[in-house]
């Protein structure tokens, strides 16, 4: 038991101390994975809603695409990234091997899928008549997804919660696609990884409990959002 | 006040899944009326009001608003209309928001929005209600907001698809009576789905009677209602088949119409001799008496002898349907008058009833 006891201790030393640069690692890990869950909203949310909203044979084969995208596994997402940015593929000559960018494409293959999914599933959720009875009163098709999206709010918290969730814990994809360079593409999985390697758990269990700090925090305010959504909708104050 | 605008369709096919399809050649809502589209579940009532509010694009037909042909891109035209559901269908958030959904939509100023939400809510009999979530709402205040919610827009069209059907019986009658007085005093046009007769009576100045994607009635609400126009409305409708006869005297206002071998009736009506035409006489209209006794007002020119062939429960009353020749004619008698009379399944009776209450149309 000795072997936690010691990395606790370690890990809360370096952490008051100051001396490991947990800020810059933590930054980084915000930046790439806030970044990747944004673009994915933005590319997603629209996907999703048409994914939920049609009723077609390509909606069904999206929708299974985007529910088996769900489940890639983000080794094998790093690894074709890698190949397309490495020098000998296709976009090897914009250089962007082992960069923010790479692990911001990688993690956004990674979390577009989850976001599509999930978005689809609140968004079918949706009465067909709620669309029909907004277009009633004037709405145009974009005011019609907007609402649509409005009221599913709900789900698109969890969309956040499932696409964020997905990326920022993740080290297949960004490992490989990032390299793990100090004070460029070293984020926390990665660093995790790293010190662990090195037998230096006091490090490593540092940045493993800010990584749970920062899941839990996200969850927590996504959380606290949805029940004040809920609230309101059921008309308490 | 609004002022309301013809609405119309012509040519209209559009195919169902279930089989059939709504086949509709022409339907007109003249400016400022109600057209009820009644008829039972299926009947294509609710796709034709689509077809008509601009929601759907049929495979056929044109839909014309004011004479113009217009469809579901012309968002000018979509504007000046509003519809209602079944269900309210509200957006999740208070009241307010979605009584101003539709004005904000037409960047009408914030000020003068929350001025028409308040105004509208008055309406509908639900001030003081703006600021409340619509997840507290009672069946009929959620049915009352989205009526404001339509209202608010000042439409000049207005579609209701059975906006009462989902409320109890009570709510229902009290709603119907609120929302025609609500739509007359705007002269907004309306199109009102229903399989409701009474409602239909209630609120319509015309009605359509639909059934599998067909218009099998359409005229003035007081002539649909009362004239079956075949045997399928007047059992959709639960009246008596409509009576077939051929005038055989006409003079005076007043037409004598051979209805089988030894009936004749004088009903108020200008057809000439041989015209076949089909008539009906209103339940409400005919007294029913024993074969003996000496009743009715002494005006009344028809005076026939039937047989009783059903007594029904209707609410409060009975029907009670006698059959004078091939005719059936149906009469509503109270509890006691059916006791005090003694009529049975089978016995002969009397049918009395005047010549102006006599339905009349040419076949």
């Amino acid at each position: 038991m000795r072997i936690y006891a010691d990395a606790v201790i370690e890990g809360w030393r370096l952490l008051a101390s100051g001396a490991l640069d947990v800020w810059t690692i933590v930054l980084a890990s915000l930046r790439v994975s806030g970044a990747a869950t944004s673009i994915a909203l933005l590319f997603g949310v629209p996907l999703g809603y048409w994914l939920g909203t049609r009723r077609s044979v390509a909606r069904h084969v999206a929708l299974v695409f985007a529910n088996t995208g769900m489940g890639l596994p983000p080794v094998a997402v790093g690894l074709v990234v890698a190949m397309t940015l490495s020098r000998r593929g296709p976009l090897g000559d914009l250089g962007l091997l082992y960069s923010q960018t790479a692990m911001v494409i990688a993690q956004l293959i990674i979390a577009t899928p989850v976001i599509v999914a999930v978005t689809a599933a609140a968004v079918s959720a949706v009465p067909r008549e709620l669309r029909l009875q907004a277009r009633s009163l004037g709405a145009s098709p974009f005011h019609e997804m907007l609402l649509t999206v409005r009221e599913a709010r709900m789900g698109l918290v969890a969309a956040v919660a499932a696409g964020f969730g997905a990326i920022i814990s993740e080290v297949g994809a960004v490992q490989m696609v990032g390299g793990n360079l100090a004070g460029e593409t070293r984020v926390m999985t990665t660093a995790i990884v790293q010190f662990t390697r090195m037998g230096r758990y006091g490090h490593a269990l540092a940045l493993a409990a800010i990584l749970v700090g920062i899941v839990l925090a996200v969850n927590v305010l996504l959380t606290a959002v949805q029940t004040s959504a809920e609230r309101h909708e059921a008309g308490l104050r | 006040m609004t002022v309301g605008v013809s609405l119309a369709a012509a040519d209209v096919r559009h195919p169902f899944r279930s089989g059939f399809t709504l086949d509709v050649p022409r339907i007109e809502v003249p400016a400022g009326t109600t057209l009820a589209l009644l008829g039972p579940s299926g009947s294509g009532k609710s796709t034709l009001l689509a077809v008509l509010g601009l929601l759907q694009t049929p495979a056929r037909g044109r839909v014309l608003l004011d004479g113009e042909e217009v469809s579901t891109r012309d968002r000018r035209a979509r504007l000046a209309m509003a519809a209602v559901f079944q269900r309210p269908y509200l957006f999740k958030g208070t009241v307010a928001a979605n009584v101003e959904y539709g004005l904000s939509l037409r960047k009408v100023a914030r000020e003068k929005r929350a001025q028409r939400v308040e105004m509208a809510l008055e309406r509908v009999g639900l001030a003081g209600f703006a600021a409340r979530s619509v997840a507290t709402l009672s069946g009929g205040e959620a049915q009352r907001v989205a009526l404001a919610r339509a209202l608010v827009l000042e439409p000049r069209v207005l579609l209701l698809d059975e906006p009462l059907a989902s409320l109890d019986p009570l709510l229902s009658r009290r709603l119907a009576a609120d929302f025609a007085t609500i739509l007359r005093q705007d002269g907004v046009t309306v199109v009102w789905v229903t399989h409701d007769h009474d409602e239909a009576r209630a609120v319509a100045d015309d009605v359509a009677v639909m059934n599998a994607g067909q218009v099998v009635a359409h005229g003035p609400s007081a002539d649909v209602m009362t004239l079956p126009a075949d045997e399928w409305t007047a059992e959709f409708l639960g009246m008596e088949p409509p009576g077939h006869g051929v005038v055989t005297e006409a003079g005076e206002g007043l037409v004598h119409i051979a209805c089988g071998a030894a009936t004749e009736i004088v009903a108020a009506a200008s057809y000439e001799p041989g015209t076949r035409v089909i008539f009906a006489v209103p339940p409400e209209d005919v007294l029913l008496a024993t074969a003996d006794a000496r009743v009715g007002p002494l005006s009344a020119r028809n005076r026939l002898r039937g047989t009783v062939v059903r007594i029904e429960p209707r609410g409060a009353t009975w029907r009670v349907v006698a059959k004078v020749g091939e005719t059936s004619l149906a009469s509503m008698v109270s509890r006691a008058a059916l006791d005090e009379m003694g009529l049975r399944v089978g016995e002969a009776a009397q049918v009395v009833f005047k010549a102006t209450a006599v339905r009349v149309a040419a076949e």
